[in-house]
């Protein structure tokens, strides 16, 4: 059955659809990635710095996506432009527009050139043909990577790292904003939901991190540094604990409160958005991967099995994320405002918004990703041994 | 720390600089010279909008050929109903009713437009699930559209 009780007819059909929901996951896989990596640079946890070129180039790979299922949801893509051109300073997303470039140019571009500089200034003496031309076009004509140079590089990117952690904390407190700022929908409107967002986005940043510093490891048949895998864990389990601290003072504050929605949002939990919000966030995407990475903490186990933990659990942790913003993006169109009425939302397959684009774009930033380790390998052992030859003989 | 170690950040910094450049340049380019002459949008608009021809003429303008159709009309529960609403833009029409032909309609198109049974429309609308209701008859089979009420045994409806 579609619809049931009484909808306004602006209400029967979902606006936002899955890509909707795609957009915020990906940014907050961005912001995660990032904190991450600024735990090495700024607050020196040395332990994960095998994670750190890796965590930089994973935010590189899901920003450049991260705006694309907002085009494919606009009628006029090639209009989007002109919020740049003539922005109007009392639109949130107008305004998310400069965020995002900001984050893009000044930070995560700006961060990785200068950690790469001396690895791009080798790679351009070493290398032949079109990608000699391509390193050649990033050193920017300067091939100075003296120990003097190297050192204002190290400075001036902890710098930009300091500025960085504001800045993803924008980036994505920004797209939890736009929705909490919706003073119209009580699913959606509440000063938590920056705040909630931004703690879930380092939960699936940190997750997704170490999933692909797994895997990349498994293809290069090179084992996993363990004592990065387990610090990682380990952040990833206290964000998650404060994520879902928040998540639930969110959730009792609004069982205590009880406005005029509550009945209404209640029943829509425990019927519609059951299986993705009770049974995939909350038990499967939330309790059990936190219960699996408890264990991680306290038991001693060996490190086969802690590895297929983190594995499990961060699939779940991923799996659980999506699902919050599924059940945030479409949960918060499916009741009316008349608070008597319910829509079910139909997801196309290979239409503009349905499933197929949203796992294109989905798959993409993996592609990207793939390209970038290959221009820019984040590990320095063998492949990249000129360069510490190079170095040496410096 | 000498500059010399520290060039390629101007350069770096010359590269923002032009990008930053040729922003400004584009932009003064591509925004249009009229913009914010009123407000957050292209002034111009405002005279092109005004050059539209009026393709509605509203319901004043039918009632001094049609008084017929008017009288009809104003005692059925269409009443309310613009005539342009079910017969489309007329102005040219009303300008020169000679030249210009009304198309004819067809209602089993145009009254499932606002009649269809839909669960957001309020109650006491009046609506039709028109396949069962007409089982794909043409509505002014059975109703007037200019006062569709039906006369059942039950006295008027
Ligand atoms: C200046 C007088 C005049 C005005 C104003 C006018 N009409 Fe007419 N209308 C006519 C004439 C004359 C005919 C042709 C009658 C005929 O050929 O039998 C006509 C015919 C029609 C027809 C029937 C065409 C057909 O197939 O028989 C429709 C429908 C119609 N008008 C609608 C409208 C509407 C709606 C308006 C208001 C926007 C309007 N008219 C304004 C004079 C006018
Ligand atoms: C509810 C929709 C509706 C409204 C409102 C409406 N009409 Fe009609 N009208 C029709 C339909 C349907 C026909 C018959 C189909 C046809 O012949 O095109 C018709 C036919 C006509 C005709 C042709 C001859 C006749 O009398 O049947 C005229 C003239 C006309 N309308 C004028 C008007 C005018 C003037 C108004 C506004 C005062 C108006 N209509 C409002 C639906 C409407
Ligand atoms: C532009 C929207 C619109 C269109 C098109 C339209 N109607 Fe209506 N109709 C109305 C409205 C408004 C009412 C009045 C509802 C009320 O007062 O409760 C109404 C009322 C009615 C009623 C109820 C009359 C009564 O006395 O209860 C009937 C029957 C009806 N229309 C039939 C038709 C038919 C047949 C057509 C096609 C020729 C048609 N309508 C086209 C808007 C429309
Ligand atoms: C076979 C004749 C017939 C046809 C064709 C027909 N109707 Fe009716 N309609 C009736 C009768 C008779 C009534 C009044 C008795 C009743 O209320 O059921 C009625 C009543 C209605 C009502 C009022 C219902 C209410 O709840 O007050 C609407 C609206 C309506 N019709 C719309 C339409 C539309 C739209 C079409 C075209 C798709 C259509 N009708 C075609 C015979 C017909």
């Amino acid at each position: 059955m579609p619809t049931d009780g009484f909808m306004y007819p602006n209400e029967i059909e979902l606006q936002w659809s899955v890509l909707i929901v795609l957009y915020p996951f990906l940014t907050g896989l961005v912001a995660g990635a990032f904190i991450l990596a600024s735990l090495e640079r700024v607050f020196r946890v040395e332990a994960v710095k095998p994670t750190y070129r890796l965590a930089l180039l994973t935010a590189l790979a899901f920003l450049l996506v991260a705006p694309l299922p907002l085009q494919l949801h606009l009628g006029h893509p090639e209009r989007s432009f002109e919020m740049y051109l003539t922005p109007h300073r009392s639109s949130a997303m107008a305004m998310f527009g400069f965020v995002y470039l900001w984050y893009l140019m000044a930070v995560l571009v700006l961060e990785i050139w200068l950690d790469y500089r001396r690895d791009i200034v080798v790679l351009s003496q070493t290398t032949t043909g079109i990608k000699r031309l391509l390193y050649r076009v990033l050193t920017l004509g300067s091939s100075n990577i003296s120990e003097n140079a190297l050192a204002i590089d190290n400075r001036v990117g902890w710098v930009i790292t300091v500025i960085g952690i504001p800045s993803a904390f924008l980036l994505h407190g920004y797209v939890g904003f736009i929705f909490g700022s919706i003073k119209a929908n009580p699913w959606w409107s509440t000063p938590l939901m920056p705040v909630v967002f931004l703690f879930s986005a380092m939960v699936s940043g940190i997750a997704a991190v170490l999933l692909l510093y797994m895997l990349l490891n498994r293809l290069r048949k090179q084992p996993s540094d363990i004592r990065c895998v387990d610090t990682v864990a380990k952040y990833l389990f206290y964000m998650f604990i404060i994520d879902f601290s928040l998540e639930m003072v969110d959730l009792i504050h609004r069982i205590y409160e009880s406005d005029e929605s509550f009945r209404s949002l209640d029943f829509m939990v425990h019927t519609r958005l059951f299986l993705s919000q009770v049974v995939i966030q909350i038990l499967l995407g939330t309790v059990l991967p936190i219960v699996l990475l408890a264990l991680t903490q306290v038991a001693r186990l060996s490190e086969i099995a802690r590895k297929r933990i983190y594995v499990f659990a961060g699939c779940l942790t991923l799996i659980g994320i999506f699902a919050m913003r599924w059940n945030v993006v479409i949960g918060g169109q499916l009741f009316s405002k008349s608070f008597l009425g319910y829509t079910t939302y139909k997801m196309g397959f290979a239409t503009k918004e349905g499933l197929l684009p949203a796992i294109v774009l989905t798959v993409l930033p993996l592609f990207i990703l793939w390209v970038l380790v290959k221009v820019l390998p984040p590990w320095s052992e063998k492949e990249t041994a000129p360069v510490s030859a190079a170095v040496a003989a410096n | 720390m000498k500059l010399k170690d520290a060039a390629h950040l101007f350069r770096l910094a010359g590269v923002f600089a032009a990008g930053i450049l040729i922003f400004i340049l584009v932009r003064s380019y591509l925004v249009p010279k009229s913009f914010g002459q009123y407000g957050h949008f292209r002034g111009d608009a405002l005279t092109e909008i005004k050059a539209q021809p009026i393709s509605y003429a509203g319901h004043q303008a039918c009632e001094a050929c049609h008084s017929d159709v008017l009288d009809l009309k104003s005692k059925g529960k269409h009443a309310q109903v613009n005539c342009e609403a079910c017969h489309g833009p007329l102005a040219k029409h009303a300008d020169d009713p000679g030249g210009v032909t009304p198309e004819k309609l067809d209602t089993a198109k145009l009254c499932v437009r606002c009649h269809e049974a839909n669960s957001a429309k309020p109650k006491k609308f009046p609506q039709v699930a028109s396949m069962e209701h007409s089982g794909g008859l043409a509505c002014n089979e059975c109703h007037t559209p200019h006062s569709p009420a039906i006369v059942t045994e039950g006295g008027k409806k």
